[in-house]
């Protein structure tokens, strides 16, 4: 049987006892183990923990309550507490830590019957791009094992590419589900801010970050979204709102958006031509697509890292090697115990934003700079309000490049501007996925689309569109390509 | 106006971080570069624009101020680096 089924084959064999969950699953954990090339894992779950979990999924079916998920072997990025498995957030920091509970987005998925088999790599707390933070080394990108596959959701990325699970769950600050979607060829959701729970989710950035599913195809992700996604009183910006219906509006009826501004800075001429391709496809099917402004959005790298590392700061103070986490030994007062746990476990790219964040929130340069952004992020945001008076989505690329070489990007500013296109969405807190859209020189490139808040369903009505008249979402990487 | 010694100081205080003598140097590098990098916000008209901490606007939500759980301490100080009856436990403070 392929590696590359979609969820609901795989969901049509459980239910026509074609296979069974603990085979699937035992399937997934022994390709698991074959693919340590990849390290797209920072922990398997043991067999008879995952099996446990596997049989009572297929009594769940047995019953006649599974849902489109159960059975289904799943990955959670490391970021989502688990009760009873390590929770690393990709840092020495917590590299013996154990929850004790589960993130909202397990129990969900959980109580849906979903089988969990690993918790994948990711960069450190979340912070960076490639997934070359990860205090457990970087996870590769299935198409090109000397490649990243982008960060930081960069191991749930290179976990699905690969084949080794059809769901994955990821977490976007400014761009950590969309940009690592893009590079290794999937499909990634980041939805709109508030939509799914960050109870249990380790905090970065808390006015910006939110979990999203990472599938092969648009159809996969909006069935982990309809699972993952929902109010949680728990979490106090969780929205308190039904699930919008997905309406399956046709291309035809559909207006869609270039930002200029995100074209003009687009330099790469064959990822321009990939994204045309779309833009033509999308045409074709009768959608209607007209050019339009976001004046602020060369604003939005800078606002968006004041306003993430300024939050980064105030939310890692957590980490003081007392209550859980590394601590060092021998201290010898307070002070040398918090200043010796915390640099001994944090990175150096989560210490460079700490510092950050600590500078622009200390005396003297909160106005200048922290409310400074929080007043250019409200422009930011109305700019994306204003045109969606206009249109129903925006269209433009993911990423400025395709997967770039381990190493290749060694200077964190260069680094940050891997975000250029997918911070915007971040900040407005709107929804905005990846999606493939062909490849240059045999690497994945994946286009945006982003709609209004609350519009998941949209995406997925258009996402859905479009991977039916496109064959790019069913490409995977070979073992010649690996 | 770049970032000195002394602020390097004065924020590995206020973030409880331990830098060794190469660390501060790169530190002081990298958050220059940092701050060039966010400068840019300056030059955005922002006059009567209001700050937006939430991307909808949305304020925290308010419940009955009434006890809702239980918390069991144990299973958390079971995790914690060093406990005893049920304290957490830190280098000596007051002599």
């Amino acid at each position: 049987m392929s590696n590359f089924r979609s969820l609901a084959e795989v969901s049509a064999a459980l239910d026509d006892g074609s296979v069974s969950s603990v085979e699937l699953t035992q399937d997934a954990l022994r390709r698991i183990r074959a693919a340590a090339d990849l390290n797209a894992f920072i922990t398997v779950i043991p067999d008879d923990r995952a099996l446990a979990q596997a049989a009572a999924a297929d009594a769940m079916r047995a019953r006649g309550t599974a849902t489109a998920v159960t059975g289904i072997p799943i990955a959670h990025k490391d970021i989502f507490c688990t009760a009873g498995v390590r929770t690393s957030c990709g840092s020495r920091m917590l590299d013996s830590f154990v929850a004790p509970y589960d993130a909202g987005v397990v129990e969900r998925f959980d109580a849906a019957g979903a089988v969990l088999v690993g918790k994948t790599n990711m960069d450190e707390f979340a912070m960076g791009s490639s997934n070359e933070t990860s205090f457990y080394g970087p996870a590769r990108n299935p198409y090109d094992l000397r490649r990243v596959p982008g960060g930081s959701s960069g191991g749930s990325a290179a976990a699905v590419a690969a084949g080794l699970v059809c769901a994955a769950t990821g977490t976007d600050t400014g761009g950590s589900i969309r940009q690592p979607a893009a590079f290794t060829g999937i499909c990634g959701l980041k939805p709109t801010y508030g939509r799914v729970s960050r109870w249990g989710m380790v905090a970065f950035a808390s006015s910006l970050d939110q979990g999203g599913p990472m599938a092969r195809s648009v159809a996969d992700a909006e069935q982990l979204f309809n699972v993952m996604a929902g109010f949680d009183p728990r979490d106090s910006t969780s929205a308190d709102r039904p699930l919008e219906p997905v309406e399956r509006r046709p291309l035809s009826a559909l207006r869609i958006g270039l930002p200029r501004e995100y074209h003009a800075a687009l330099t790469s001429a064959p990822i321009a031509a990939r994204i045309d391709d779309a833009r033509r496809a999308l045409e074709r099917a009768g959608a209607t697509v007209v050019d339009v402004a976001l004046p602020h959005t060369a604003a939005a790298i800078p606002t968006y890292y004041v306003i993430a590392s300024a939050e980064a700061s105030t939310n890692l103070s957590r980490f003081d090697g007392v209550r859980y986490g590394h601590r060092c030994v021998d201290a010898t007062d307070l002070n040398d115990l918090y200043r010796r746990s915390r640099s001994e476990g944090f990175g150096l790219e989560v210490q460079r934003r700490i510092l950050t964040g600590t500078y622009t929130l200390s005396v003297g340069y909160f106005d200048a700079y922290y409310l400074k952004a929080q007043r250019v992020r409200r422009l930011i945001r109305d700019d994306f309000m204003h045109v969606f008076r206009d249109v129903d989505l925006l269209m433009a690329p993911t990423c400025p490049g395709t997967a770039f070489a381990l190493g290749a990007v060694s200077d964190p500013i260069e680094m940050y501007q891997q975000d250029v296109f997918t911070v915007g969405a971040s900040l407005a807190g709107i929804p905005a996925m990846s999606l493939p859209c062909g490849f240059v020189e045999g690497l994945p490139v994946g286009m945006q689309l982003m709609a209004p808040h609350f519009g998941e369903a949209t995406l997925f009505s258009a996402g859905t569109a479009y991977q039916e008249m496109t064959d790019w979402h069913l490409r995977h990487p070979t073992a010649d390509t690996r | 106006m770049g970032i000195r010694e002394q602020d390097i100081d004065k924020l590995c205080v206020l973030a409880q971080l331990g830098l060794d003598p190469a660390e501060r140097t790169r530190a002081r590098a990298d958050l220059n570069r940092m701050i060039e990098m966010i400068d840019a916000i300056s030059e955005v008209a922002t006059d009567g624009i209001e700050p937006l901490a939430h991307p909808l606007d949305a304020t925290a939500r308010l419940r009955a101020d009434a006890v809702t759980e239980a918390v069991d301490p144990e299973p958390f100080q079971r995790i914690a680096p060093l406990t005893r009856d049920g304290l957490y436990l830190v280098p000596r403070v007051v002599e």
